[in-house]
């Protein structure tokens, strides 16, 4: 993985000292709450309903043993011995005391970490396939870039105070585990004419209570031209990105006003203006990076491994996770394990300091001491020897991190919701927690197969519910939460915006909802189909029938 | 507003001239770019330096062709967050090749020092003279850049391999 060097240790050491600097100012009263919130906000400190929050960036998803380690730390020190992993790849602490923000800054900055550019209207942590560097579909590893862009993007002076917030992904795989097309920039690897590597440029996706699907902008641009373009489409955006409505303001509304045509010309134009400049990275300098993401030194194994067909035959509980929480590797012998944060009833993404100090030490014993964080809040160790996968699921089982439900109706991604945060209309992790119970019996589960439920607590969709296979959001209705059900939503490649299906329910009906939902597409579906190839055949009639028929 | 030009407070030569007010006699004056497409023979015509200020809705575009007529385009900052102004200073010197005053105007504030100073702004109309502290701090903080902008400063990129080429 990135190491850095002195540059970006100066960096991040300079900000720790200036955010001290200005902690001390507020708590010295020279600063009022409304003058540090833009400076609090420029390294990932909200204010929040019962406490401030830290927010601190795992760029790329991408964590070392050791880094994991000191976020174990300081979720024990500074919080309440638990940390909860995002759906931006990041965490997120959410009982920090202010006093203490610039000490845990320095904490991070100790292991080439920060919270830099996690919240305000910039460049906020670029995502990437949780799978980059291993996966067996990949044409390039998307890291290079991601780093690349993080280094670009990190304090641009003419980019820190755009209309909003601002999200890019890449993936180097044609399968899309990254929703980049739900992004205001995605950037999808792909191969051009002479069989070179570059990248599908897409603009305007986004979620929020305006989702779109976003539109492909260039078909094909070659990878040196990658921070001139994507500097380019800032220069547009922040001239013309709508500022006059906070709700307006991301890139997604600009492009659906003028059109993507339109906003091509204006990119292109400006593009013309400043491509083979000052934004061409040096050669040795994308070597240099790249030569951090060397593929770790992998034994030569081979593709075949009886010992652990033989486990898998021995073992039924063992080959059911192993089947749905494991990933094919590109490399023989090896393979991508998925830890699951998804216990039944738990709260989704959240995980305690013994067990992200228990996953660094499996990361080291099993995986060359890396970890990976995904945009669906679980967590990955990507170098496995297939050999060793039976002794590593065992070690999970003993730190609840075993739970073989990825991609089914239980790995639910979910936002804090009004436990935490202020803007949220209703709670989203109770909610997650009862459907959880609700189809807690594992077979159950493996019949219904892939089903994607992702809640969110308000219309600004932090829990991803538009691209949920079932969406719930949460409303306020005089007072009394209610949730409103979308489906057919998808985060993939054949990325799609759910459907409202009918009124919204109440937070006791919403469950049984769900359920009937699930049933109506057990009774429907055909030939192995899933959830969402049910719902795209059938339509949301049948399901709005079974829902409302009493009513 | 005191003005802050390379980090210390300077008398200011200058007069905003607001759009419904007269235009004094001589001296050096600011005027907006509706008077100025209004009334530019008579701005010409004066016997003194001219400036115009351009609000945050106002592509220096709009001026290209008649940038050598100006010896200062003062930007709006209508609330710090609006940042359309970065991106103006930047093409002013980057695009058009504008060697006069860039000023940042309106809600100018520590935190936004640095990065008006990486996009090309040379003065700043600041709140009060605590500016010129807070201008020391706020350029030196962060000594490290990752992007080419305005500015002379060299981005890591380029220093890395300057010194690896020197070893």
């Amino acid at each position: 993985m990135y190491r850095y060097d002195e540059y970006d240790q100066t960096l991040v050491d300079e900000r720790v000292r200036q955010f001290r600097g200005q902690v001390a100012r507020r708590l010295a009263g020279e600063l009022t709450e409304d003058e540090f919130k833009p400076l609090r906000l420029m390294n990932g400190l909200y204010l929040q309903l019962h406490a401030y929050m830290l927010r601190v960036a795992i760029p790329y998803g991408l964590l070392s043993a050791v880094q994991m380690r000191k976020l174990a730390h300081i979720a024990r020190r500074y919080d309440r011995g638990y940390g909860h992993f995002t759906t931006r790849q990041n965490i997120q602490y959410n009982w920090p005391k202010l006093e203490d923000t610039p000490d845990i800054l320095a904490e991070l900055a100790s292991v080439e970490m920060h919270a830099i550019q996690t919240s305000g209207n910039s460049f906020r942590n670029t995502t990437t396939d949780q799978y980059a560097g291993v996966a067996a579909d990949e044409i390039e590893d998307p890291r290079v870039y991601c780093e690349i862009i993080r280094q670009w993007s990190t304090l641009h002076p003419e980019f820190s105070f755009l209309p909003r917030k601002f999200k890019i992904a890449v993936t180097g795989a044609p399968n899309d585990r990254a929703a980049v097309r739900l992004h205001d920039i995605g950037l999808i690897m792909r191969r051009g004419d002479a069989g070179e590597t570059g990248f599908e440029v897409i603009v305007g996706g986004g979620q929020g209570r305006t989702p779109f699907v976003g539109p492909t902008i260039r078909e094909f641009l070659p990878k040196k031209h990658l921070l001139s373009y994507l500097e380019a489409i800032m220069r547009v955006y922040n001239q013309l990105g709508r500022r006059d409505n906070l709700f307006k303001a991301r890139i997604k509304i600009l492009v659906h006003e003028v059109g993507a045509e339109k906003i091509t010309e204006m990119v292109e134009e400006e593009w013309r203006h400043i491509k083979d400049g000052a934004l061409d990275l040096p050669k040795e300098e994308v070597e240099r990076i790249r030569a951090h993401f060397a593929p770790p030194p992998y034994e030569t194994l081979a593709a075949a491994q009886p010992a652990f067909e033989e486990k898998k035959r021995a073992d039924g509980a063992f080959a059911t996770w192993a089947d749905t929480n494991v990933a094919a590797h590109k490399v023989p012998g090896y393979a991508i394990v998925n830890l699951s944060l998804k216990p039944v009833g738990g709260i989704p993404g959240d995980a305690t300091a013994d067990q992200m100090d228990a996953v660094a030490d499996l990361a080291e014993h099993y995986s060359f001491g890396e970890i990976r964080v995904t945009h669906e809040q679980n967590l990955v160790l990507g170098d496995v020897r297939r050999t060793d996968l039976h002794a590593l699921w065992r070690k999970l089982r003993d730190i609840g991190m075993a739970t073989p439900n990825l991609g089914l109706i239980s790995d639910i991604i979910a936002c804090p919701g009004l436990d935490y945060c202020g803007l949220a209309n209703a709670r989203s992790i109770p909610v997650a927690q009862r459907i959880s119970n609700r189809f807690a019996d594992l077979k159950r589960q493996h019949d219904i197969g892939e089903l994607k439920i992702k809640i969110s607590g308000c219309i600004n969709a932090c829990g991803h519910h538009h691209v949920g296979h079932i969406g719930i959001l949460g409303l306020d209705r005089k007072g009394e939460e209610y949730y409103q059900i979308t489906l057919g939503g998808s985060a993939d490649q054949d990325a799609a915006i759910g459907k409202i299906v009918g009124p919204a329910f109440s937070s006791e009906a919403v469950v049984d909802a769900v359920e009937t939902v699930v049933n109506t597409y057990v009774e429907l579906r055909q030939n192995g189909e899933r959830f969402v190839d049910t719902y795209r055949r059938v339509g949301k009639e049948p399901f709005k029938e079974r829902l409302y028929a009493a009513a | 507003m005191p003005l802050l030009r390379d980090g210390a407070l300077v008398d200011d030569p200058w007069v905003t001239v607001d759009d419904g007010t007269q235009l004094p006699m001589d001296g050096p004056a600011i005027v907006s770019l509706e008077r100025w497409q209004a009334h530019r023979d008579e701005l010409l015509g004066r016997n003194a330096p001219l400036g115009i200020r351009l609000k945050s809705d106002q592509p220096p575009a709009l001026i290209a062709d008649d940038l050598d007529r100006f010896a200062v385009v003062a930007l709006e900052f209508p609330v710090f967050r609006d940042g359309r102004a970065y991106s103006y200073a930047r093409l002013l010197r980057e695009r058009y090749g504008y060697r006069g005053e860039v000023r940042a105007v309106g809600e100018v504030l520590r935190d936004q020092f640095l990065f008006m100073l990486r996009c090309g702004f040379d003065a700043l109309e600041v709140r009060d003279e605590k500016a010129v502290d807070q201008w020391r701090e706020a350029v030196s903080e962060i000594s490290v850049v990752y992007q080419p902008a305005a500015d002379s400063q060299t981005p890591v990129w380029a220093l890395r391999h300057r010194r690896s080429a020197a070893e």
